[in-house]
């Protein structure tokens, strides 16, 4: 479990886990499409992740859209999923992002938890998968490339492309 | 692990009053370090509290009417942020060349037919050249970018060593070979001065990293070393996505009559720019340099007319 703060940020720390080799994938999306408020958490597809910034670049996106009181999704963790998107449709973005039946390994993201030893106790006892640290080797050992180039449009899957895929999350909705 | 908010450097004083949301009640330092007519720039760190980064910020107009100064913010900002993405996408997006990027001068067509590219310029040729964009709200106007280290080509000037001409030399090619480039991509920068074109240190596989992301700075020193480095350009407010020669010709002409008058005793030396530039657009440099002659002479003639 990793507890984040982002600069500029203070009230709302994220808490993470990732988790490898998830056995129950198609049960969490059954929980969010039920809207179950036990699992208010943004559950992301680590397949489309590239790094941490990656994911960074869009937690902040969507806690700092919606403290301006801009909120295109339906509360601040579904906006995180939204903010992965570089396009500005919401079903696609849950689709290519967010979990769905045939996901392996998932992120975990709680944002500002009022009990932070209860929430990563719920999701160890929810997820059924193995937790590993959230580093960019880790990540980078669960994207699917092809997946990553289709969903941003781009050739390269890279260093490079890390620049532009945050750029993209940035300019999103202008 | 912790909460990182330990790791902010506690704020002593209040943030300066002109900066927006969330930027105003962060506990994260905000360090003015400079104030444009238009913008005011800031060091801070972005997303990690390690990763240094630069906050540009477009204040309130108060003498203009609140609808029209937030249509004009928003623009700027967001034109400046869709060129660096553009830049930064440079040999990465899928199809090649620049991806298309709403034109920031929207409705206006330009010569290029707005196919917002150019010929492309390699996989992440840009990358480094130009900042990154980590972060933007256009209804707040402010922009965040990758931080640039180094100091500005105008302040390495003014430091540089005078009998090392062929240092001076170097770097003026290096800046044409970068126009080039830009050029090249399919932007023209629209505001190129030596205040807009950074040098930082080259960063060699064994340099050491600080804490705060520090490098070491060249520059500050009054020898040659000075002014070796890699070649940024920065302040993309103006920039548009243009691939006309006009356009490009007078890019090169802005720069030519801002490094005149801020660098008269260096302005003999101008010619290694344009060659260099010529040399990096390749082909359709020539025409380019050609057309910056007809320039040249238009601008003559309006200042002999006052
Ligand atoms: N990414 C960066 N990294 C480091 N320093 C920067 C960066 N961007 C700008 N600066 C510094 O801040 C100064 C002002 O920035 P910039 O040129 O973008 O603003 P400006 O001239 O006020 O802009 P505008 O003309 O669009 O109103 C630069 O000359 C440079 O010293
Ligand atoms: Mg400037």
């Amino acid at each position: 479990m990793e507890t984040i703060t982002l600069p500029h940020l203070p009230n709302h720390p994220l808490q993470l886990l990732l988790f490898r080799n998830v056995k129950n994938a198609a049960f969490l999306r059954q929980q969010l499409l039920d809207g179950n408020t036990d699992f208010e958490y943004a559950f992301l597809d680590a397949a489309v992740i590239l790094s941490r910034q990656h994911v960074l670049a869009a937690c902040f996106k969507a806690i700092n859209g919606i403290s301006q009181g801009r909120l295109k999704s339906k509360n601040v963790h579904s906006e995180i999923v939204f903010d992965m998107s570089p396009n500005s449709n919401i079903s696609e973005s849950f689709r290519r992002f967010g979990v769905s039946d045939t996901t392996k390994d998932i992120l975990a993201i709680k944002v500002a938890p009022k009990d932070p030893a209860q929430v990563e106790q719920h999701l160890r006892d929810s997820v059924r998968g193995t937790t590993i640290f959230i580093t960019d080797e880790n990540l980078a050992s669960m994207t699917d490339q092809a997946r990553i180039r289709k969903a941003y449009k781009v050739d390269v899957v890279s260093q490079e492309a890390e620049a532009y895929i945050i750029g993209c999350i940035a300019i999103k909705g202008s | 692990m912790a909460s990182s908010q330990e790791d902010h450097p506690l704020q002593t004083q209040p943030q300066p009053r002109t900066l927006p949301p969330p930027f105003n009640t962060s506990p994260a330092p905000c360090v003015l370090i400079a104030q444009g007519a238009e913008s005011l720039l800031y060091r801070t760190t972005f997303l990690t509290p390690t990763q240094p980064a630069a906050l540009k910020v477009r204040p309130e107009k108060k003498w203009r009417h609140p609808t029209l100064d937030k249509r004009l913010t928003r623009q700027r900002v967001l034109a400046e942020a869709r060129v660096l993405v553009k830049l930064s996408g440079e040999g990465i997006v899928a199809g090649g060349g620049g991806r298309k990027v709403k034109d920031p001068k929207k409705g206006k067509e330009k010569e290029s037919g707005g196919d917002g590219g150019g010929e492309g310029v390699g996989v992440g040729a840009l990358r480094g050249v130009v900042p990154a964009v980590l972060g933007l709200d256009w209804e707040r106007g402010w922009i965040v970018m990758e931080w640039i280290e180094g100091v500005t080509v105008k302040q390495a000037i003014y430091a540089r060593d005078l009998a090392d001409e062929a240092a001076l030399k170097g770097l003026l090619r290096r800046i044409g070979g970068v126009v080039g480039l830009l050029h090249k991509a399919g932007v023209v920068h629209g505001d190129l001065t030596t205040s807009n074109v950074m040098l930082r240190p080259t960063v060699s596989s064994s340099s050491t990293t600080t804490e705060e992301g520090e490098k070491t700075k060249v520059g500050d020193g009054g020898d040659g070393a000075g002014l070796d480095g890699d070649i940024a350009l920065i302040d993309f407010g103006l920039a548009t996505q243009s691939i006309s020669d006009e356009d490009r010709a007078v890019d090169l002409y802005v720069l030519e009559r801002a490094f005149g008058s801020t660098h008269p005793k260096e302005e003999g030396l101008f010619g290694e720019v344009l060659e260099a530039y010529g040399e990096s657009m390749g082909k359709g440099g020539k025409v380019v340099l050609r057309r910056l002659e007809d320039v040249r002479m238009r601008g003559r003639k309006k200042s002999m007319i006052g």
